[in-house]
């Protein structure tokens, strides 16, 4: 195999690691859904999985078409082919898949409007667990009290990976991210005033235990239903086969 | 009854089934589907020297609902709860018929729930008369994400679903356990949305509410629902085998709970045979939180009474009675200086 065919395999999987699990907030390449990888003259072929059969066939068809555009992006990437595996809408989502279908097309009448309002329910949970974990972390050093905290503004956060996580979901629900943007806010932008912000935070710690809850109990029925598979256990990560002419 | 360090727990299991996802019941691929999945949630959170063989699990006999839940799972009594899904199930997944007759044979250790489905319109009401007449139902089990036809699914909020819950009303079916799982209808919403147990509960205060698996995924959802609502309880069935492979999780969720709602309306719960309540009392008994784990209201051994039977006794008072030795001692007055 040349160096070149390898960098193929990293930015198909880089490509995927832009996809999120919108429930989990996580990227479908850390949480084990890429079950494999081909790469042929053709293009590529990537086939996800999911922990149960009966995982929301919403969410399942938004990462799945997620996935497809994040690898047609890629230059070079050819022909892009993703399938789901193993879910009980699978044969209805793939078709949907490769003919482009788009949600409504693969659904029928079981979808009513489009799925941005979901998914933009879900970018505010994890906004608004993002800014707890923010928010605690100064409580935590003890350079800002509960009082204080309505004032805290994004310069203030240490340059940490928890301070540039709130960033990127501060922007992909249209929040502000210039420095003296304030933190605590709802998810419309609106500052959350001294008297609210002890029980907003504490809901809000409510909903990033939930979503942290919710990403460990997927793993582990993952690791279940696809232990002692031949092909991959959900630990290693997926399996790539090059077919190329010349790999 | 459990008894640990002096202390005596009276115990119910408020929700176990009798199930039959045998291969010849298995209508179609879903309905294997739904037992392989029930098993990777059980396999997934069960110590391994409890975890069945998968033939054993799809179907499991009387006497093992007896050895497991009662000889040697503490329960004093149990909450046996029914649901049919007609589409994935030949001969319905409960085992209707076998279970009364395990009701019945279990001297007075067992309640049955019946249970109904919002779409099945006139007919449906007029089983739910004779089914209340036949179990002398206290409650029902119902199952929002079963299939039928087209459908995949309903809400509680439906106008079909209130036409059953008043008839529930007027039958004295007081203990509405909704099992909270993906419905598909319509598939643009969250399919695990608990909204639709705000609006009923609202609206049928004399109802109780139990919500199984207390709203998981979507816990701080139901929290916030829970809190204004005071006939909505926390079933605790799938959260507790988490105290086995996540405690401190399991904390997080008790904590959550008793934070947002109170220590009257948690209800222990095996689903058994998802889980055997064996090794969940034992280790329940046993939890504390976490060093960490600071801002949670306080899990007391009267907490772990009331949650383990006191709470759903309550609930059940033509079938559970609390013998007084289990009661919790009033307070002692405090003494003026």
């Amino acid at each position: 195999m040349t160096a070149q065919m390898t960098s193929l395999d990293a930015e198909v999987m880089s490509a995927l690691s832009t996809v999120v699990d919108p429930e989990l907030d996580e990227p479908i390449t850390d949480l084990g859904f890429v079950r494999s990888i081909i790469l042929d003259d053709l293009g590529v072929e990537v086939h996800l999985r999911l922990p149960t059969s009966f995982c929301s066939p919403n969410f399942a068809y938004l990462m799945a078409s997620d996935a497809m555009d994040a690898l047609r992006l890629m230059p070079g990437g050819g022909v892009v082919r993703v399938m789901l595996d193993d879910h009980h809408d699978s044969d209805k989502i793939n078709l949907g898949l490769a003919t482009d279908a788009g949600y409504r097309g693969t659904f029928g009448n079981e979808a009513h409007e489009d799925l941005e309002e979901l998914r933009a329910t879900f970018k505010r949970k994890a906004h608004t667990a993002s800014m707890e974990r923010s928010c605690m972390q100064m409580l935590q050093r003890g350079t800002w009290t509960l009082e204080e905290l309505p004032l805290l503004e994004l310069r203030d956060l240490p340059h940490c990976a928890k301070t540039q996580a709130l960033i990127r979901r501060r922007a992909a629900i249209g929040l502000p991210t210039a420095p003296e943007a304030r933190v605590l806010v709802d998810s419309d932008g609106v500052a959350i005033p001294e008297r609210d912000v002890p029980l907003r935070l504490r809901m809000a710690a409510t909903t990033r235990r939930s979503i942290e809850g919710n990403a460990h109990f997927c793993r582990g029925l993952l690791a279940t239903r696809y232990a002692g598979s031949q092909e991959i256990d959900a630990i290693t990560g997926p399996v790539i086969t090059d077919l190329r002419s010349g790999a | 009854m459990y008894e640990k360090d002096g202390e005596k727990y009276f115990v119910v299991d408020g929700h176990i089934h009798f199930w039959d996802g045998s291969d010849e019941n298995c209508k179609n691929k879903y309905g294997h589907q739904f037992i392989e999945c029930f098993y990777g949630y059980s396999s997934a959170l069960t110590p391994p020297e409890y975890l069945w063989d998968y033939k054993k699990y799809q179907k499991y006999t009387e006497a093992d609902v007896m050895h497991d839940v009662f000889e040697v799972g503490y329960a004093d009594h149990a909450i046996l709860n029914s649901v049919h899904l007609w589409d994935f199930f030949h001969h319905g997944f409960d085992r209707e018929g076998e279970a009364w007759a395990l009701t019945q044979s279990a001297g007075g250790k067992i309640t049955m729930n019946g249970t109904w489905d919002a779409r099945d319109g006139d007919e449906g009401i007029k089983q739910l008369e004779a089914d209340a007449k036949r179990f002398d139902l206290q409650g029902v089990k119902i199952y929002t994400a079963a299939w039928k036809g087209d459908s995949r699914g309903f809400k509680m909020s439906d106008p079909e679903a209130y036409r059953y819950l008043e008839k529930c009303q007027e039958l004295g079916i007081k203990n509405i356990h909704v099992h909270k799982g993906p419905t598909l209808t319509p598939l643009d919403k969250d399919a695990f949305d608990v909204s639709d147990i705000d609006h009923c509960a609202t609206d049928f205060q004399d109802l109780n509410f139990i919500v199984e698996h207390c709203g998981l995924p979507r816990l701080e959802d139901f929290c916030w629902i829970a809190t204004q609502e005071a006939n909505v309880y926390a079933g605790l069935s799938v959260v507790m085998p988490f105290i086995h492979t996540r405690p401190h999780y399991f904390g997080d969720v008790i904590g959550e709970l008793l934070y947002w709602l109170d220590e009257d309306r948690l209800i222990f719960s095996s689903d058994y045979a998802l889980w055997q309540p064996k090794w969940l009392i034992e280790k329940f008994v046993d939890f504390n939180y976490f060093p960490d784990q600071t801002e949670y209201p306080e899990l007391t051994t009267d907490v772990k009474k009331k949650i383990l039977g006191l709470n759903v006794a309550k609930l059940y008072p033509k079938t559970i009675t609390v013998p007084e030795q289990f009661q919790l001692s009033a307070a002692e007055p405090v003494l003026q200086p």
